[in-house]
C-alpha cells in the first residue's frame, strides 16, 4: 500500500478546496441559509408541523442531504476531471499506485470536504431552528456513507465526462431533480397516493428519510431500507469504478 | 558506468549487446499496440536499454515514439508483448517497475494554480517517497527553478514549465528518466542548459531515454540511437558506429586552375567536378574507408599531385545524423 501517495493526493485535493474556500464552503452555506429564510421562516411559518416537528426543523436533514449530494458529486467529479482535462493525470497514472489508492485519495478528499460541509450546514441550521439529534451516531453514519457514495458517483462522472458540459449534465439533469423530489422539503405522505408510489423509486428518498430519522425519529421508509439503499448504491458505484479501472476506460487507452 | 562509450570500436549488431554486458535495465519484447480505432501504433517492438546509457529514440511524427514510452510508463495498455524494468514486469509488478521511472511528458501540462514547490513535492509523495525537502531543493537549484519556487505555475514561461516537469520527474530520484521531446519549443540557451542537466544525471548513474525531433540533440547527447518508423524499430546502433557506417564523407579540393574534366589517370576514383571545374569533390563511404582511411586519402592526393593538379585549399565534411536519418526514413517509405 502506497500510503504516501494516497496522502499526497488527499492533501493536494484538500489544499485545492482551501484555495477555493469561497466556492467550496461559503457559497453552499449562503444558499442553505437562503433556503432556511425562505422555506423555514417565510413559508414554513404558515405550514403546520410535520409529525410533531416544526417545518423549519423538518427540512434541515433534507437540506443537508441536498448539499451533501450535489457537493460530493461536484467535488469528486471536478477533482478527477480537471487533471484529465489539463493532462496532469499522466503523473498519477505513471506512479506506483494502485487503482484503489487513486480512488482512496480522490474520493476520500471529496467525501471529507462534503462531510465537513454537511457539518458546517448543520451548525448554520442551528442558528435558524431548534435542533435536536436523537441518534447522533446514526446521523454521522448516514452523513459519511452518503458523502462517500456520492463522491464515488462524482468520480465516475468525472472520468466519463470529456467536456465541461457533460460534467455539469448529470448533476443538473439527474441529481438535482432526484434530490428535490426526494422528500427534502416534504414528507412523502403529503403526496397523492400515485406519486407516493412513484417516489419510492427515487433512491434519494431513502437517504433523506434515513437521515431525518436520525434527527427526529420519524421516517418515510424504514431505516433498514435506507441503509440497504445506501449499501446498494455504494456497491454499484464500486462495481462501476472497478470496471473502469479494469478496462482502462477513458484513462488508459 | 556499464554503458558503452560512444567511441566503442566494434559495430554492434541490431539491438544486440556484447555478451559480457550486464542485463538491460529495460527489456521490451514483442511489444505491440493497436488502438481501438484500429490504428496499429507499434508492431512487435524488441528493444533493450542498457543501464546508464543515454538512448535517443528518433522518428518522424506518428512513428510510435510516444506510444512506446507511454506503455513503458503505464499510461497506455499494450496489446501484446511485455516490458520489464530492472527485472520487474511493467504490468504484473508495476509498483516496483514504475517506482524506478521518471517521465517528462511531451505536452506542457501543469496544475496552473499550484506553486512550483508544492507541485514538485506532490510528485515525490505520489511515487511513495517520504518528504525530503533537501532533495527537492537540490533538484530545483539544479534546474534554476529555486528562485521561482513560490511562483504559481500559470505565471511561468514555457521553458520554465518544461523545467518544472523535469523537476517533478526527478523528485522521486528515479533510476531511469524518460524525456519525451524535452526541448521542443525551448530556446537554444535553455536547450543547452538542459543537455547539461541530462549529462549530469547520466554521470550520476541515471539511464536516460529521450525522444526528439532535433537530430542535433541526439547527435550531441546520445550513446545509442534507435530509429522508429511506422511502429517498427528500424535500427539500433551506437551513435558513433551509426555515423561511421551510414555516413559518407566528402573531400573537397579547391583548385588553382579550373579543370574541364577529371583526368583519365584519376578515373578509378569517384571524383566529380563542381563550380565550373574549380572544385574537385571526392565522396567516399566512411565505413569502407575504415582504418585505411588516411592511406587512401593520401594516395589520392599523391596521384592528384602526380597528375599535375595543384590545389589551394581542401576540407572534408562528414554527413550529419540528420542526413543519415532522412535517408533512412526515406528508404523505408
Amino acid at each position: 500500500m502506497n500510503l504516501q501517495a494516497v496522502r499526497s493526493i488527499y492533501f493536494f485535493e484538500m489544499a485545492r478546496a482551501g484555495r477555493t474556500l469561497l466556492q467550496s464552503l461559503i457559497s453552499p452555506v449562503i444558499s442553505t441559509s437562503l433556503y432556511f429564510v425562505v422555506f423555514g421562516a417565510a413559508i414554513g411559518s404558515r405550514i403546520q408541523e410535520v409529525e410533531g416537528v416544526s417545518y423549519g426543523a423538518f427540512i434541515v436533514p433534507g437540506l443537508i442531504m441536498l448539499m451533501l449530494l450535489t457537493q460530493s458529486v461536484s467535488n469528486a467529479s471536478f477533482g478527477i476531471f480537471f487533471p484529465k482535462f489539463t493532462g496532469t493525470i499522466y503523473e498519477v497514472l505513471s506512479a506506483p499506485i494502485s487503482y484503489f489508492e487513486i480512488v482512496l485519495g480522490y474520493v476520500g478528499a471529496a467525501a471529507s470536504k462534503s462531510a465537513i460541509l454537511g457539518l458546517v450546514i448543520l451548525g448554520t441550521a442551528n442558528f435558524f431552528v431548534d435542533l435536536h439529534i436523537q441518534h447522533p451516531f446514526m446521523m454521522l453514519l448516514f452523513l459519511l456513507l452518503t458523502a462517500i457514495t456520492f463522491s464515488l458517483l462524482g468520480f465516475i462522472i468525472g472520468i466519463w465526462a470529456d467536456s465541461f458540459e457533460k460534467l455539469q449534465l448529470v448533476p443538473l439533469l439527474i441529481i438535482t431533480p432526484l434530490t428535490f423530489l426526494g422528500g427534502s422539503f416534504y414528507a412523502i405522505d403529503m403526496l397523492p397516493p400515485f406519486w407516493q408510489a412513484v417516489t419510492l423509486a427515487n433512491p434519494v428518498v431513502y437517504l433523506v428519510s434515513g437521515f431525518r430519522w436520525s434527527f427526529y425519529g420519524i421516517s418515510d421508509v424504514s431505516v433498514v431500507a435506507s441503509l440497504v439503499m445506501i449499501g446498494v448504491f455504494l456497491a454499484v458505484s464500486l462495481g462501476v469504478i472497478s470496471w473502469i479501472f479494469r478496462t482502462g476506460y477513458r484513462l488508459r487507452p | 558506468m556499464s554503458h558503452e562509450t560512444p567511441t566503442a570500436p566494434e559495430p554492434t549488431p541490431r539491438t544486440e549487446t556484447p555478451a559480457a554486458s550486464p542485463p538491460p535495465v529495460i527489456a521490451i519484447s514483442g511489444l505491440s499496440k493497436r488502438y481501438d480505432s484500429g490504428f496499429s501504433a507499434l508492431k512487435q517492438i524488441d528493444l533493450e536499454i542498457q543501464r546508464g546509457e543515454i538512448f535517443a529514440l528518433l522518428g518522424p511524427n506518428g512513428a510510435g515514439k510516444t506510444t512506446l514510452i507511454s506503455i513503458i510508463c503505464g499510461l497506455v495498455n499494450a496489446t501484446g508483448g511485455s516490458v520489464t524494468v530492472d527485472g520487474h514486469d511493467s504490468v504484473t509488478d508495476y509498483r516496483a517497475a514504475r517506482a524506478k521511472i521518471g517521465l517528462v511528458p511531451q505536452e506542457l501540462t501543469s496544475d496552473a494554480f499550484e506553486t512550483v514547490w508544492n507541485t514538485v513535492r506532490f510528485s515525490r509523495g505520489l511515487f511513495g517517497k517520504a518528504p525530503d525537502d533537501a532533495h527537492i531543493e537540490r533538484v530545483l537549484k539544479a534546474l534554476s527553478l529555486w528562485d521561482k519556487r513560490k511562483n504559481k505555475l500559470i505565471t511561468l514561461s514555457g521553458g520554465m514549465k518544461r523545467r518544472v516537469l523535469i523537476a517533478k520527474a526527478l523528485a522521486h530520484e528515479p533510476e531511469i528518466l524518460f524525456l519525451d521531446e524535452p526541448t521542443a519549443g525551448v530556446d537554444v540557451e535553455l536547450r543547452r542548459d538542459m543537455w547539461e542537466v541530462v549529462r549530469e544525471l547520466r554521470n550520476s548513474g541515471v539511464t536516460i531515454i529521450l525522444t526528439t525531433h532535433y537530430i542535433e540533440e541526439a547527435e550531441e547527447m546520445a550513446d545509442r540511437i534507435g530509429v522508429i518508423n511506422g511502429g517498427e524499430i528500424v535500427l539500433v546502433r551506437e551513435k558513433a558506429t551509426l555515423m561511421r557506417q551510414l555516413g559518407s564523407k566528402q573531400l573537397t579540393l579547391h583548385l588553382q586552375t579550373p579543370l574541364a574534366s577529371v583526368p583519365p589517370a584519376l578515373a578509378h576514383y569517384p571524383l566529380t567536378l563542381a563550380e565550373n571545374g574549380n572544385v574537385l569533390v571526392y565522396t567516399y563511404d566512411a565505413s569502407e574507408a575504415g582504418d585505411s582511411d588516411h592511406v587512401s586519402i593520401s594516395a589520392l592526393i599523391n596521384e592528384i599531385e602526380a597528375a599535375g593538379i595543384r590545389f589551394k585549399d581542401l576540407h572534408t565534411k562528414q554527413s550529419s545524423l540528420e542526413d543519415i536519418f532522412v535517408n533512412l526514413v526515406r528508404e523505408r517509405q
